[in-house]
C-alpha cells in the first residue's frame, strides 16, 4: 500500500502527482495545476495550465480573468478526464458548489480520490456527491469533530423566512459567502416559495449571474445599491460575512444580522461574529457524514486534510481504519464553511 | 424544556436589552408554573443543584462518547455545557439524510415562539408523551444524589434535542451568561404583569423559586404576599444630579457621598434563627463576599448605607476608608479568604434606617428617621459599623467650599436629602440630589479602537487612550465609549479608519494623532496596565483636534492625582 508515496507527494503547498508533473490545488503558482473547485483557497492565480470543470474554469474566469477557452487550460466535464505520464485523471461530482470536483487518479493499479470540499446533503446549485470507490481516500475535514452535525436545510430555511415575517420593519442580512453559499441560500429560499426580489451586495453579483447562466434560477436579484431603504424592510439581502459589519449595511433599515455558516453551530462563534439569527448551513460535510462517507467509500487508506484533522483520524482510529493527517497550508475555511 | 430553550437561544443571540425584556415578559405571561418560576430562577442564576458539577457531565460523557474526541470538542467550543449538548447522541438523528424536520418556530414573532400552542407545535403524540417540562428537571436534579447524578443526568439528556440539552445543562451547571441581570427579570416580571417594579424586588427576595405566591399575585389571583420573618429587599432611593446651584439648606441636610458602594443590610426573623442579606443596589445578595459583615449585624434591622474599606485615603485618618481600588479587591467574589479580610476589612458608613424592631420606618420624614438612626447606631458592633456624620454647613456658599475641600479629601462629593422627605423607592424630584465634585479632566491621545455593539456595531466607538512616559513613550491609560455625541461619533469612526496603521483581530491601532480630553471621577493605581493607573468613569469630555499629540498630558500628571 506504501506504493502511492512514489507517485503522489503531499507538500505543504499542494498534492503533487510526479509522474504527471503536475498539482493538485496548489497554494501558489505552478505550470500545471488540476483545480477541485473554484474557491480561493483551492484555486489559486497564476497557473501556467488548469485543469478543471468548465465551471470551476468559468469561476476562475470571473475571479482571476484566465482565458478559460485557452488551448493550455483543459475543460473536463463530470466523469471525463484526461492522461499524463501514465497517470488517468477524471472529474466526479462532490456536490460542494456549482463545477466542484472530486479528482480520481489511477495509475501503476492504484486508485486515488481527492474530494477537495464536498458535502453529501443536496443542493439545487450543484450536481450531487457520487461515491467513486478507491484504494486511497484524500477527503477534507473542515468538521471533523462530532459537535458539528448540520440541521436539517428546510429548518435553517424556515427560520430565516420565520424572522423575516416576524420583522416586518427591519431588513434580515445575510452574511454569506460570495461563491456557493449566496446561491445555495438564494436557491433554497426559492424553493421553499419566497418568490419577492431578493437584495444583493454589489460583491455577489457576477458570481450569482454566472450561476444563473449555468441554469441554476436565482429569480429576481436586486442590488442593494440600486434600493431605498424603505423598500428593503421586510425583505431579505445578501452580503460576504465580511460586510455583515461594516459601514456598508448601515444602509439598510436596522439589519437583523443572519450568518449562513456550519460554524454557527457553536453559539460562542456566532456570538463572536455578533450575529443575531445564526443558520447553521454548510457546504462542507458534517461529522455524520464525514464519517458515512469514509465507510462508503471503504478505502485501504484515508488521507486528512485541511480542518480538524485530529477528530477524524481519531475516529478511523477507533474503527480500525487506516488513516494519516496531510498538513497542507494556505487553506482559510473561516469564511466559507 | 423546549420553551425555555427557545428562549435561552433568543436571549443569547440578543443583544438589545428591550428585546431581551420582551422576550422574557412573554414567556412568563405564556407559560404555565411552575415551569416559568423555575426558567426565571435559572436566568438568575439562583439554581443550585449540589449533586450536579461540570465534573459529572464530564465523566458522564465519558462513558457515551470517545475520551478523546470530547477533549478536542471542548478545546474547539470552549464551554463543557455545550461542547456536551452537542455531541450527546441525538435520539432524533437520521445520519446521512435529512430527517424529518421537527420545525423550531423559533424566530416568528416571540409570542407564537415561546407558547408551545399545539397549534404552532407539529409535535408527534410521541414527544408529547415525552415531554419534560423544566420542572421535571428541576425535581430530578433536585432529587439526584452524587452517585446518581450521572444516570439522572442522562435520562434527562436522553429526551431533548441539541438545544434542549444545552439549556437543561446550563440549568444544571448555573452560569447561564444570558446577559440577564436581576433587575432586568424583575422588570420583565413587573411588565408582564403589570405590577410596580418596588412591590416585585420586595417580594423577589423574600419567596423561593418557583415563586408561585409572586405569580398568582401578579396575575390577581392572590393577595400580595405576606413579608413578616423575611429579609427581604426594599428598593433603594436614589438621588438625581443637582443642576440648580443653590438649595436652601434650612430644607435639605448635607451628608458626605463615600466612594464605595451602596448597600442595604437586613435581618429579620429574631435575634435566634434569623438571617442576614446584604443586597447591592441590583437587589442583588452579596453576602457571600462580606462574611464578616454579616456576621456582625445582629439587630433585627433595615439599614442602608455605604460599603467602605478601612484606610486613610477618603477624608483623611478621621474618614477612615479607603479608595475604591481598595473595595474593588473585595467585590464580585462569591467567597473570601481569611487573607482578604485581613487585608481589606470592610465596613458600612450608614446613613438611613428603614426598619427597626419591625416597624416600618420608611413614611417618616428623614429628620425624624436620623434620630431613630443615630439612636440605633450604637446598637451595632462599633467594629463594623459607625454613622455617616451629617454635614454642618451654615449656608449654600459654606457647603459649596466644603464640596470644593472633598476632592482632596478623596470624597465623592455631596449628597442633599430634604429633611421632610420619606423613603421612597426610585428617583423622585426635589428629594435627594447628588452634587459630585468636579470631574478630574486629562488631554490624551487615541491609540485603539474597536466596534461597539447593537446600534454601534458598525462604529468604532470604543477608544484607548493613552499618555505619554517621560521617554517619550505612550501608555495607555483608560478607555471609553461614552461622551460623544452621534456627530462626533461619525467623526470618530471616520477618524480610526483613516489613520489605521495595524489590526490586531477586531481592535485597529491608529495613528497616534488626535488628542481627547477625557473627565474621569478619579484615579487608582492598578496593576493590571502598565500605566499603573486605573481611571474611574471615564469618558470623552471634548475631541481636541486643535492640540498637537505631542502636547497631551504625561503619565506623571496622572501619577499626581492619583487617591
Amino acid at each position: 500500500m506504501a506504493k502511492a508515496t512514489h507517485w503522489l507527494e503531499p507538500h505543504p503547498h499542494g498534492l503533487y502527482v510526479r509522474p504527471a508533473d503536475l498539482w493538485i490545488d496548489p497554494s501558489r503558482p505552478v505550470a500545471r495545476a488540476a483545480v477541485t473547485h473554484g474557491h480561493a483557497d483551492h484555486a489559486r492565480s497564476g497557473h501556467e495550465a488548469v485543469f478543471a470543470t468548465p465551471e470551476t474554469l468559468a469561476i476562475m474566469a470571473l475571479r482571476y480573468g484566465i482565458d478559460a477557452a485557452a488551448s493550455h487550460n483543459a475543460a473536463m466535464s463530470y466523469g471525463n478526464g484526461f492522461e499524463r505520464g501514465g497517470v488517468r485523471f477524471s472529474f466526479h461530482p462532490a456536490g460542494h458548489v456549482l463545477g466542484s470536483a472530486q479528482i480520481l487518479m489511477e495509475h501503476a493499479g492504484e486508485r486515488i480520490v481527492v474530494t477537495g470540499d464536498y458535502k453529501r446533503r443536496a443542493d439545487p446549485t450543484c450536481t450531487p456527491f457520487e461515491v467513486v470507490p478507491c484504494d486511497i481516500f484524500i477527503t477534507e475535514a473542515t468538521f471533523g469533530l462530532p459537535v458539528f452535525r448540520h440541521p436539517p436545510t428546510a429548518e435553517e430555511i424556515a427560520k430565516l423566512l420565520a424572522a423575516v415575517r416576524a420583522e416586518p420593519d427591519r431588513a434580515v442580512l445575510v452574511g454569506a459567502y460570495a461563491l456557493g453559499k449566496a446561491q445555495r441560500v438564494i436557491a433554497e429560499l426559492r424553493r421553499a416559495g419566497w418568490d419577492a426580489p431578493i437584495f444583493i451586495h454589489g460583491a455577489l453579483e457576477r458570481m450569482c449571474a454566472l450561476y444563473a447562466e449555468h441554469g441554476v434560477d436565482l429569480g429576481e436579484l436586486r442590488l442593494v445599491s440600486d434600493a431605498d431603504k424603505a423598500e428593503m424592510a421586510g425583505q431579505i439581502v445578501l452580503a460576504p460575512p465580511s460586510a455583515l459589519n461594516d459601514r456598508w449595511s448601515r444602509r439598510l433599515p436596522d439589519p437583523v444580522t443572519a450568518m449562513a455558516s456550519g460554524w454557527m453551530r457553536v453559539r460562542q462563534r456566532a456570538r463572536q461574529r455578533m450575529v443575531e439569527l445564526p443558520l447553521v448551513l454548510s457546504d462542507h460535510a458534517d461529522w455524520d457524514e464525514l464519517t458515512a462517507t469514509i465507510a462508503e467509500v471503504n478505502p485501504q487508506e484515508s488521507w486528512i486534510t485541511h480542518g480538524s484533522e485530529d477528530g477524524l483520524l481519531r475516529w478511523c482510529e477507533l474503527h480500525q481504519r487506516k488513516a494519516r493527517a496531510l498538513h497542507l497550508v494556505g487553506r482559510d475555511l473561516e469564511e466559507e464553511a | 424544556m423546549k420553551r425555555f430553550a427557545a428562549l435561552i437561544d433568543r436571549l443569547i443571540y440578543t443583544r438589545s436589552r428591550n428585546t431581551k425584556l420582551a422576550l422574557i415578559v412573554d414567556y412568563l405571561r405564556y407559560t404555565p408554573d411552575p415551569d416559568r418560576g423555575w426558567a426565571l430562577a435559572a436566568l438568575t442564576d439562583a439554581l443550585d443543584f449540589p449533586a450536579v458539577k461540570a465534573g459529572t457531565v464530564r465523566a458522564l460523557l465519558a462513558t457515551r462518547v470517545d475520551e478523546e474526541l470530547f477533549r478536542l470538542s471542548r478545546q474547539f467550543v470552549g464551554d463543557t455545557a455545550e461542547t456536551a449538548a452537542l455531541l450527546w447522541p441525538d435520539p432524533l438523528s437520521v445520519r446521512g439524510e435529512e430527517r424529518p424536520s421537527l420545525p423550531k418556530p423559533r424566530l416568528e414573532s416571540p409570542a407564537a415562539v415561546l407558547r408551545d400552542d399545539p397549534s404552532t407545535s407539529s409535535a408527534s403524540p410521541q414527544d408529547e408523551r415525552d415531554y419534560l417540562s423544566v420542572a421535571d428537571a428541576v425535581a430530578a436534579l433536585s432529587a439526584a444524589s452524587r452517585s446518581d447524578a450521572p444516570a439522572v443526568l442522562a435520562a434527562l439528556l436522553d429526551r431533548l434535542d441539541a438545544d434542549g440539552r444545552y439549556a437543561l445543562l446550563k440549568l444544571a451547571l448555573g452560569g447561564m451568561r444570558v446577559g440577564v441581570s436581576a433587575r432586568l427579570a424583575k422588570q420583565a416580571f413587573a411588565q408582564a404583569f403589570d405590577v410596580p417594579i418596588d412591590d416585585v424586588e420586595e417580594l423577589w427576595h423574600a419567596i423561593p423559586a418557583p415563586y408561585q405566591p409572586l405569580f398568582a399575585w401578579g396575575e390577581g389571583r392572590a393577595p400580595r404576599p405576606d413579608l413578616a420573618d423575611v429579609p427581604f429587599f426594599r428598593p433603594f432611593m436614589l438621588a438625581h444630579p443637582l443642576e440648580q446651584e443653590a438649595i436652601d439648606l434650612a430644607d435639605f441636610a448635607a451628608e458626605w457621598k463615600w466612594d464605595g458602594i451602596r448597600v442595604q443590610i437586613v435581618r429579620a426573623g429574631g435575634r435566634r434563627g434569623g438571617e442576614t442579606r446584604i443586597y447591592s443596589r441590583g437587589g442583588e445578595e452579596i453576602g457571600g463576599a462580606f462574611p464578616e459583615l454579616v456576621a456582625a449585624f445582629d439587630q433585627d434591622a433595615v439599614i442602608d448605607g455605604e460599603l467602605l474599606v478601612r484606610g486613610e485615603a477618603q477624608g483623611g485618618v478621621e474618614g477612615g476608608a479607603a479608595s475604591f481600588n481598595a473595595l474593588q479587591q473585595r467585590l464580585g467574589r462569591k467567597t473570601v479568604t481569611k487573607r482578604m479580610l485581613a487585608d481589606f476589612p470592610a465596613f458600612v458608613r450608614v446613613y438611613d434606617l428603614l426598619d427597626v424592631d419591625g416597624e416600618d420606618l420608611r413614611g417618616l420624614p428623614w429628620e425624624a428617621r436620623r434620630r431613630q438612626l443615630e439612636a440605633f447606631v450604637p446598637r451595632l458592633a462599633e467594629s463594623h459599623f459607625d454613622l455617616s456624620p451629617v454635614i454642618e454647613a451654615d449656608h449654600f456658599d459654606h457647603l459649596a467650599e466644603l464640596r470644593a475641600g472633598a476632592r482632596d479629601a478623596a470624597i465623592e462629593g455631596v449628597m442633599l436629602k430634604r429633611r421632610d422627605a420619606p423613603y421612597v423607592a426610585g428617583r423622585r424630584a426635589g428629594l435627594w440630589y447628588k452634587w459630585k465634585r468636579d470631574p478630574l479632566t486629562a488631554d490624551c491621545v487615541m491609540m485603539y479602537a474597536q466596534r461597539g455593539n447593537g446600534r454601534r456595531a458598525s462604529f468604532y466607538s470604543d477608544y484607548t487612550f493613552g499618555c505619554w512616559t517621560d521617554a517619550g513613550e505612550l501608555l495607555p491609560v483608560g478607555k471609553a465609549y461614552s461622551g460623544f455625541t452621534d456627530e462626533e461619533l461619525k467623526w470618530l469612526d471616520k477618524f480610526v479608519r483613516d489613520h489605521t496603521v495595524d489590526r490586531f483581530g477586531p481592535v485597529r491601532e491608529v495613528e497616534k494623532a488626535l488628542v481627547l480630553e477625557v473627565a474621569f471621577d478619579s484615579i487608582h493605581a492598578s496593576k493590571r496596565h502598565k500605566s499603573g493607573l486605573a481611571m474611574r468613569f471615564p469618558r470623552i469630555a471634548r475631541i481636541r483636534r486643535d492640540k498637537p499629540a505631542e502636547e497631551a498630558d504625561r503619565i506623571a500628571t496622572l501619577q499626581a492625582m492619583v487617591t
